[in-house]
């Protein structure tokens, strides 16, 4: 049995279309100046590209954290390309005319009134219960957008230095990685950042595409703008590789929980669980270099594609911290299982929801908001303690981090500590005398 | 960087007169002032004390600002609750993992809490005690975040800091501070068991003793100068300031830009980039209050200001060449954007008018053209200003 849901997919392109509508245009010369061949002869776009020496997360001071450092280069690139875009009238809305306020609470959930990013148009099927899906041409994909909402194409230099193109020509044969609008943003500079767009990878994470957003997080270094990544089955609904950015200018929920540490694995990479908050999930920091960050995160959810569990992912914190969450929210959806009154707000719990940042469509839902409410939105989402923690220990094993596969073992079994006393159950992992875990 | 150096020593002097650097100098404690009005937040006084902890001299401390002192094993954590308790303009205590000069981490308890101005009550510095503690090894007591249980002494010796300044809103405080007290979950042990060091009972009540000592002498030496200052937030004169997290996130802006504010009778300038002092030759303290018109001239087309005028009645983005006067009556054509800028609300709390000079350095930004330049500075304003308004906890304006 195949488990589906049916939604309106959020329109991220003015060129997106319905399917039917989409069949009738055929291959050459669409007209629509998009990226695929038809078009994409001679284009240019500007290019910046990064310098991926440059960022070891070791260095002392690179980073501004009391303070907020200059604005980046990168970030006033895509702010003032965004602006652009805004003046050219490409969004459906201004993002900004929307109210947004902080809920009163222990966490400060955000939410928005937004009535004008859903479209009253008919839902489409989408399947969610299988994670990795092959490319599908026929789809709405990245290559099909007009080139007047791709921003600027971006990538590493080959030189060790950052450089910036104001016209770079598109390099068809070597697919460039471009950051382009969503023109239904959720915030100021709502932008997709799309790895390696011709090559039309499928939605799925690897090594390199992972690296890559992790150095736009880093580049643009500001602690505020932050990326995020829906799997298939987690709320994505274009199955085109990409992650998704914008910038706003509080501290998001998840940020401010709590975590445990778990272990630290080889590449000095810091892997905690996410404690006292309604949606488990594990939280990567530190390594001795970017790299190692990206790898043990990326490697994770590989881990969860191939076992076939939906997730999110969060960059935040200059891309200093991930948060990797698994989720069922969309299985328990298509099988029934969600209370109507959850199902009502049309809240689809993806990585911006998840990481606390609301988007609702109705007055009554706004000005009803309550911590309480997001609170328990929020835990359906989640896996159970008992399926979390298999995960968790399937995710290690993968990652081939320092930890005893049957320690890890032992440890789902779910081992709380007794009161105030923390020598009792604490177990040890072999490697660092740190990697303690306490329960 | 002689001006930056000049308004750091300006920050200090102005308000506290040079004396009260060797009041300061006679305390023991380890602790830095910092100024969220100047472009960085940087350090404008650094304590003896602290100096000589961290090994650092005066130069390279004066004009940087607080994360040098950090390095990669700092909690990421705490970095961010210190950088939301800036924007939110109230006072912190927490432990926080520092690096002396030398490469060497330590683990201290750094308490900040904010200085008023009297008359306007905006925050004009921030105070942070950086108190070295000693690490209690794991197993002794409780290694969480130090809010935990104790949270609500925390709260009586953070107010020991406050309730010496008499004002109101005592209530509006022990809310904010309670904000972070509730935040912590007593159930949370093993919290990153490495990487928290609690501070003893002994040390917090020391931290909060050496806030008090300092803005004793602050106040005090404010009295001197007739610039006043306080502890504790008192609006004696009803007009809102801009809050310090506006001023910081406006400080990031290197452009030329003034923001100003459409609900205040003639549409005053209530911020002024350096950039635009610069650019213009006045001082801050001559623009702000001021409509715009001052930059207008014998030669500037009234069509233009017409022009002008339009858009902002029909709450539009408009750019124009218009030509304008620097203060020594030097004309130059100003190449100007002008937006409406909302904040959460929704409503437009400000417009934004960039300017660049036709015809001037269009260097630095490795190649973005001017326009674009231009832009991003409007949408820099815009995700700052977008945040304002945004209720629980936050700044307003």
């Amino acid at each position: 049995m195949m488990l589906s849901i049916k939604k309106v997919p959020t329109l991220v392109s003015n060129h997106q279309k319905e399917e039917g509508e989409e069949s009738r245009l055929n291959g050459g010369g669409c007209g629509r100046n998009c990226l695929n061949k038809c078009c994409i002869q001679g284009a240019n776009l500007p290019l910046y590209t990064f310098n991926r020496m440059n960022k070891k997360v070791q260095e002392k001071g690179l980073v501004d954290d009391e303070k907020e450092p200059p604005v980046a280069f990168l970030e006033s690139l895509i702010l003032g390309e965004w602006e652009d875009r805004m003046q050219k009238g490409l969004f459906r809305y201004d993002v900004t005319a929307c109210e947004t306020k902080v809920i009163p609470g222990k966490y400060g959930f955000i939410a928005q009134l937004n009535e004008g990013r859903h479209l009253k148009k008919r839902p489409t099927e989408f399947r969610v219960d299988k994670v990795l899906q092959p490319f599908d041409g026929n789809k709405f994909n990245f290559t099909k957008v007009g080139q007047e909402e791709v921003l600027f194409q971006f990538g590493a230099s080959e030189d060790d230095e950052t450089n910036f193109f104001p016209f770079a020509p598109i390099d068809v044969d070597d697919s460039p990685s471009v950051v382009a609008i969503n023109v239904s943003p959720i915030e100021y500079g709502h932008v997709l950042l799309i790895p390696r767009i011709l090559d039309c990878l499928p939605q799925r994470i690897d090594r390199e595409s992972f690296l890559l957003a992790l150095h736009m997080a880093a580049e643009a270094g500001n602690p505020y703008f932050r990326l995020g990544y829906n799997s298939l089955g987690a709320f994505a609904t274009i199955n085109h590789l990409h992650f998704q950015a914008y910038f706003l200018a509080v501290p998001f929920p998840i940020e401010k929980a709590p975590t445990r540490r778990i272990t630290t694995t080889d590449g000095g990479v810091k892997i905690s669980e996410l404690s006292n908050y309604p949606v488990r999930g594990l939280v990567f920091e530190g390594g001795n270099t970017l790299i190692d960050l990206s790898n043990a995160v990326s490697e994770s959810c590989i881990c969860l594609q191939d076992n076939n569990i939906p997730y999110n992912a969060l960059i935040s914190d200059y891309g200093k911290r991930i948060f990797l969450l698994p989720q069922c929210y969309a299985e328990k959806q298509a099988l029934g299982e969600v209370n109507p009154e959850l199902l009502d707000t049309q809240v689809n719990p993806a990585v911006w929801e998840i990481s606390g940042h609301m988007v609702l469509k109705r007055k009554h839902d706004y000005e009803e908001a309550t911590e309480e409410n997001a609170w328990r939105l929020l835990a359906e989402v989640s896996l159970s303690e008992g399926r979390f923690q298999e995960v968790m220990a399937m995710i290690f094993e993968a990652i081939a981090c320092n930890v005893d596969a049957n320690e890890s073992i032992a440890l789902s079994i779910g081992e709380k500590a007794a009161d105030g006393n923390q020598e009792t159950n604490a177990t040890m992992i072999p490697g660092k005398q740190e990697c303690l875990v306490q329960y | 960087m002689e001006s930056h150096l000049g308004l750091i020593d300006q920050s200090f002097d102005a308000r506290y007169s040079s004396w009260a650097r060797e009041a300061l100098d006679e305390l023991p404690d380890s602790f830095t002032v910092t100024d969220p009005c100047i472009s960085g937040h940087p350090i404008v006084f650094a304590s003896r004390g602290f100096l000589k902890m961290s090994g650092y001299s005066k130069d390279e401390v004066i004009g940087k600002n607080g994360r040098m002192f950090q390095g990669p094993a700092t909690n990421r954590r705490s970095v961010m609750e210190i950088r939301e308790a800036i924007r939110e303009e109230r006072t912190i205590q927490i432990s926080l993992l520092n690096y002396r000069k030398d490469g060497t981490p330590f683990w201290m308890l750094f308490h900040m809490s904010p200085v008023f101005s009297k008359d306007d009550g905006r925050v004009v510095h921030f105070v942070a005690v950086r108190l070295p503690i000693s690490r209690r090894p794991r197993g002794f007591g409780r290694n969480c975040n130090n809010l935990g249980e104790d949270g609500s002494r925390i709260l009586e010796i953070v107010f020991g800091s406050c309730r010496r300044e008499v004002c109101t809103d005592s209530v509006a405080e022990m809310g904010r501070c309670r904000t972070l007290d509730s935040f912590v979950d007593s159930d949370n042990r093993g919290l990153e068991a490495e990487e928290l060091c609690e501070a003893s009972d002994l040390e917090k009540r020391k931290a909060a003793t050496a806030i008090n000592n300092i803005l004793s002498v602050l106040t005090h030496y404010s009295e001197l100068t007739g610039r006043l200052v306080s502890g504790k937030r008192c609006n004696s004169s009803g007009m809102v300031p801009l809050s310090s997290s506006l001023n910081i996130s406006l400080g990031r802006i290197k452009q030329s830009f003034v923001l100003t504010n459409p609900h205040l009778p003639d549409m005053p300038i209530v911020y002024a980039s350096d950039a635009f002092l610069n650019l213009t030759g006045y001082a801050r303290h001559e623009v702000l209050g001021q409509n715009c018109r001052f930059l207008s001239g014998p030669d500037t087309d009234p069509k233009t200001i017409c022009q002008i005028k339009k858009a902002i009645q029909s709450e539009q983005a408009c750019s124009v060449r218009i030509l304008n006067y620097r203060k020594d009556r030097s004309s130059f054509w100003n190449l100007l954007h002008i937006s409406p800028v909302r904040n959460a609300t929704g409503k437009i709390a400000f417009y934004v008018g960039v300017q660049i000079e036709e015809g001037g350095k269009n260097e630095g930004g490795k190649g973005l053209s001017p326009e674009m330049r231009q832009l991003g500075a409007v949408g820099a304003v815009k995700v700052a200003v977008r945040s304002l308004w945004m209720g629980a906890g936050t700044s307003k304006t």
